[in-house]
């Protein structure tokens, strides 16, 4: 067991990377790309799942750690582990990517082996970002994620791919550039790239204030980005609306956040508790601009963007308000987002497949014609409302209340108004899109439900949701062993943390 | 300690030159020899099998023990293994290439390979060369050889126009070169560069050692084409054929890389402070003026040739590093970027062809749709000159900006990564365009899918560049750990007298 446990991380990462080389290397023959890339992302979600049945508790830090060297000058170790934090995320990763192959079976017809082949090279490299505790590899993995994100944009673009995949590209990369010269002068610091030494030394050590303030901030920014946080979110809506579905569903998000979590605050927490303020501000801004330009639009992709920013901002905020009930809420929505847009974001490639507009206008009347994935949408649609009993409601008010409580409450009333807005933008798309009056789309052709494929993959979806709103507890307790609670200046508990309650009281 | 030294017989200390020379000759008789009407295609394959030989020898010359030859004029050290593995590899990929895509009726075609031969002669020896009068005779052997072959297309009026641009603003730096050269002399009374180094300090002239510093960096700076000197580089890479390109932007590159490392390194590593500045300033200017003249490209061969010139100055930037880190930085960048710029104009030399019926971004839309294997390198080698982990172009830039920041130049390494964002833009031009479906009217011109006619020769050439490529973005240490021992040796020869060199150098002597 302890050899697996040693080798389980690594063959996460690898295994996607094996299956991208079969697939690049086997004939072009009817379905066996897709075969091949099913196959590989669920022994990958497979695989990913032994985390958790196998995850300890009790024990403080990161587990399944593997440290090797890999270069020798500058220091660079293959250094990845996980904790509550990155470990759900992990997991998460791993399901989307069956969920991608599946979203992707008839809507990708051409080059299939490229496609397959940089779909799972993507996977590898998000896995990668979750799993990697040393700076250089993490950003490895992190410029990696972006290659065949763009490619497929370009290749697989509905109307413009190439323009949105330069925007994407550019917006992403150029921000790391900072990103990079930031870890470089650290490494001039310290002589380390590796994320626990690192904190250890940045809490201890004497830093010139001015420097790390730029470090610091040059971390955020990257990962801002990314996010993408008010007013950086300029790259998503094109994006949404050109990249095919399946990467459409990774794009934003859990990359950028977890990532704020890990290396902004995990390893600045002062300079990250300087700019709290105005990250909150930006965040509650965030929620109410994306929630009220998701009520407007036209387009069911530009809504989907416009609603993700709304809820990621959320999260942002949960994330900034430095609480320990925060920072839970944030981990939690996370990973309900990551369900339930996929989810929507394989009902609406499933519409966008058979009637191939995004026009909300277009469609109508559809749930007579397609019952199920009418029920399907409505209850996915209410678990990212954040209905109570479904997922998204316990991340929303951890977040909330939390922000209430300890932070502001101004912000939080403005945050839940944003929230409340989605539950107009989401319910008014279910609206349109599936009651009122039947569409001429919708009599046009003949009723075309979901295949046994897509439903073998949202009824489970669905139970989850419903799983992760009912019983939090299953994940809770994981996750906030991953968090460490917010510190006074130099005080930071490296790399262990005191237990936690069930009520998520620190206990000292 | 006694070092025992074995006297090393003179040619065993240029055996991959004299290697390199005999293919060449014999290539030239074979070609004479043969009728008219006999196929020229099998010299190729002779040159690339002597130019393997010559890399095997220059790695069996790792055996030798460091040292000089030839009354000191000729040395072999870590150093000089490193570029010459390295200029041999590029020779080699460049001459598999050629034998595929130069069509086979070409005229002299045999001269063809014998003048790639030529070349590398002139820039092995140029990287092992501690005289300077032997540095410009080298050079001038590398030189002449790539300015024939830049104007190969002779039929058509961009071939001669490259030729002869490259050639009048060749000689001109060449002339800087000597002219540096004689002044140096002058200010020391020798050309052997060990002596120099020793004696330059205590030269009386000291304005005379500086003039000398600046000819000669003018002289380098273009052969490597940095900014301000770079204005040659679009013209003869559009006017020569792409397997040409691909040398000409990589072997002569590297080799007069060498001859910089070596120049600032160890004879003026006193002048730090002159030098230092200057190279910063050349290393900004390139990289910005490289890579904005490069986004308002649309033929691809001058987008890359400024993107060349951009890379020019990544790689200068890595002269801001101190001592041997920065030596191995820059050694690793120009290995790093020879592997990538190799791979991407090999691939372009086969999708466009010898006369190139894709000359422009737009062309090479749906690449990857016509041909898969064509189009996935094509964004790989782009992806690599972008500098995305996991690829060469990567750790080029990271050990370079590294360096740039170890010697206390973070702003240079700012710019230089902001610089590679701005990169990004038209590399992603040029990559998504090859992603991207392909439009109706461009799948009307272009030729039927090629990429089953990607030939051994070809196929052989480009899975050396994407092998190198990869595994100098995975596991970069073997090669850093070449480039670092090659800067120890060159950084061996400080001020004072290092023992054992001067035993050999004196060895000839009595």
């Amino acid at each position: 067991m302890n050899e697996i446990n040693h080798l389980i991380l690594t063959l996460i990462v690898l295994v996607p990377l094996a299956g991208a080389i079969v697939v690049a290397l086997v004939p072009d023959r009817a379905k066996l790309p897709n075969w091949i890339a099913l196959v590989t992302t669920l022994t990958s979600f497979g695989l990913a799942m032994h985390l958790p049945v196998h995850f300890n508790s009790g024990l403080p830090g990161f587990q399944y750690e593997v440290n090797i060297p890999w270069i020798e000058n500058p220091a660079i170790f293959y250094h990845v582990g996980v904790d509550g934090l990155s470990m759900w995320l992990v997991v998460l990763t791993g399901l989307l990517g069956p969920i991608g192959v599946i979203a992707s079976w008839n809507a990708i017809q051409t080059r299939r082996k490229v496609f397959y082949s940089l779909f799972l090279v993507q996977q590898t490299a998000m896995v990668g970002v979750f799993v990697s505790l040393d700076l250089m590899l993490y950003y490895g993995f992190w410029e990696l994620s972006l290659v065949p994100m763009a490619i497929l944009i370009a290749m697989y673009g509905r109307k413009d791919g190439p323009k949105a995949a330069t925007k994407f590209f550019l917006f992403t990369f150029i921000p790391s550039a900072p990103l990079l010269v930031a870890i470089l002068w650290i490494y001039s610091q310290t002589g380390s790239f590796d994320f626990a030494t690192l904190q250890i030394l940045i809490a201890h050590g004497n830093f010139p204030a001015g420097p790390m303030c730029w470090i610091a901030f040059a971390f955020l920014f990257a990962f801002a980005v990314k996010v993408p946080v008010f007013p950086l979110h300029g790259w998503l809506a094109d994006t949404f609306c050109e990249a095919p579905v399946a990467l459409a569903m990774v794009v934003a998000g859990k990359l950028g956040l977890y990532s704020m979590l890990r290396f902004h605050i995990g390893l600045f927490p002062d300079q990250a508790r300087a700019l709290a303020p105005w990250l909150i501000a930006l965040a509650v801004v965030g929620v109410l601009y994306g929630a009220c330009l998701a009520l407007v639009q036209r387009d069911f992709w530009k809504l989907m963007a416009f609603a993700a920013l709304s809820h990621l901002s959320l999260i942002t905020l949960g994330i900034y308000g430095m609480t320990f009930g925060g920072w839970t809420g944030a981990v939690y929505q996370i990973l309900s987002h990551g369900v339930v847009d996929g989810a929507l974001f394989l009902l609406l490639g499933a519409l966008y497949d058979r009637y191939a507009t995004s026009q909300i206008d277009n469609y109508g009347g559809f749930a007579s014609k397609l019952p199920r994935a009418a029920t399907l949408f409505v209850i996915a649609s209410l678990a990212m409302i954040g209905l109570p009993m479904l997922s998204g409601f316990v991340g929303e008010f951890l977040i909330l209340s939390n922000t209430f409580v300890e932070v502001n409450k101004g912000w939080a009333i403005a945050a839940t108004l944003g929230v409340i807005l989605g539950a107009a933008y989401m319910l008014w798309l279910v609206q349109r899109l599936f009651y009122g009056p039947e569409s001429a789309l919708a009599t046009s052709k003949p009723p075309d439900d979901l295949h046994i494929r897509e439903r073998a993959i949202l009824w489970p979806l669905a139970v989850l949701m419903l799983a992760m709103g009912l019983a939090p507890s299953i994940w809770l307790p994981t996750i906030q062993t991953g968090i460490h609670p917010p510190q006074l200046k130099g005080t930071v508990v490296v790399r262990s943390m005191p237990p936690v309650s069930s009520q998520g009281e620190v206990q000292r | 300690m006694n070092p025992v030294v074995y006297p090393v017989p003179d040619i065993f200390r240029i055996l991959p030159e004299v290697i390199l020379t005999l293919t060449g000759v014999a290539v030239m008789l074979i070609d004479a020899s043969l009728a008219p009407r006999v196929a020229r295609r099998p010299l190729g394959w002779v040159a690339a099998l002597g130019t393997t030989f010559a890399l095997w020898a220059s790695l069996w010359q790792l055996s030798l023990p460091v040292g000089t030859g030839f009354s000191g004029t000729v040395e072999t050290s870590p150093f000089t293994v490193f570029f010459h593995v390295l200029i041999c590899g590029i020779v080699l990929v460049s001459l598999l290439l050629s034998l595929d895509t130069l069509p086979e009726d070409t005229h002299h075609q045999g001269e063809f390979y014998a003048l790639v031969v030529f070349g590398a002669v002139g820039m092995c020896l140029l990287t092992g060369a501690v005289e300077l009068l032997l540095v410009f005779i080298a050079l001038e052997i590398s030189s002449i050889a790539t300015y024939i072959l830049a104007g190969w297309r002779k039929n058509t009026g961009r071939g001669p126009e490259a030729a002869i641009k490259y050639f009048l603003l060749g000689s001109f730096a060449t002339a800087f070169l000597l002219y540096g050269v004689a002044m140096i002399f002058g200010a020391t009374g020798t050309t052997q560069i060990y002596e120099i180094a020793q004696t330059v300090s205590y030269a009386k002239n000291q304005s005379l050692v500086l003039a000398a510093l600046a000819l000669m960096l003018v002289g380098i700076l273009f052969k490597v084409s940095a900014a301000p000197f770079h204005v040659w580089t679009p013209d003869v890479y559009e006017g020569s054929p792409s397997p040409v390109v691909a040398l000409l932007s990589a072997a002569p590159k590297a080799a007069a890389f060498a001859l910089l490392l070596r120049v600032v390194y160890e004879i003026f590593p006193t002048l730090r402070a002159v030098w230092a500045p200057m190279l910063w300033v050349v290393a900004v200017l390139s990289m910005t003026v490289g890579n904005l003249a490069a986004l308002r490209q649309q033929n691809v061969k001058r987008m890359l040739a400024y993107s060349s010139i951009a890379h020019a100055g990544y790689l200068l930037a890595a002269f801001a590093g101190l001592g041997s880190i920065g030596i191995a930085a820059a050694s690793f960048y120009t290995a790093a970027y020879a592997a990538m710029n190799v791979g991407i104009f090999a691939v372009i030399s086969v999708a466009s062809g010898y006369d190139e019926k894709r000359p422009l971004v737009k062309d090479f839309q749906g690449l990857i749709y016509g041909s898969p294997l064509l189009g996935s390198l094509l964004i790989f080698f782009l992806v690599s000159l972008v500098g995305i982990p996991f690829t060469g172009g990567f750790f080029g830039k990271f050990y370079s900006f590294t360096a740039a920041v170890g010697g206390g130049a973070v702003w240079l390494a700012i710019i230089g990564l902001l610089n590679s964002g701005v990169a990004a833009a038209y590399y992603l031009r040029l990559a998504l365009s090859a992603a991207q479906k392909p439009s109706p009217q461009s799948q009307r011109e272009l030729t039927p899918p090629q990429g089953s006619q990607v030939g051994v020769a070809v196929g052989a050439a480009l899975l050396l560049a994407v092998a190198a490529t990869l595994v100098l973005g995975i596991v970069p240490g073997e090669v850093l750990r070449a480039a670092q021992a090659g800067a120890h040796t060159l950084q061996a020869i400080p001020v004072q007298p290092v023992p054992a060199r001067v035993n050999l150098m004196q060895l000839p002597k009595p």
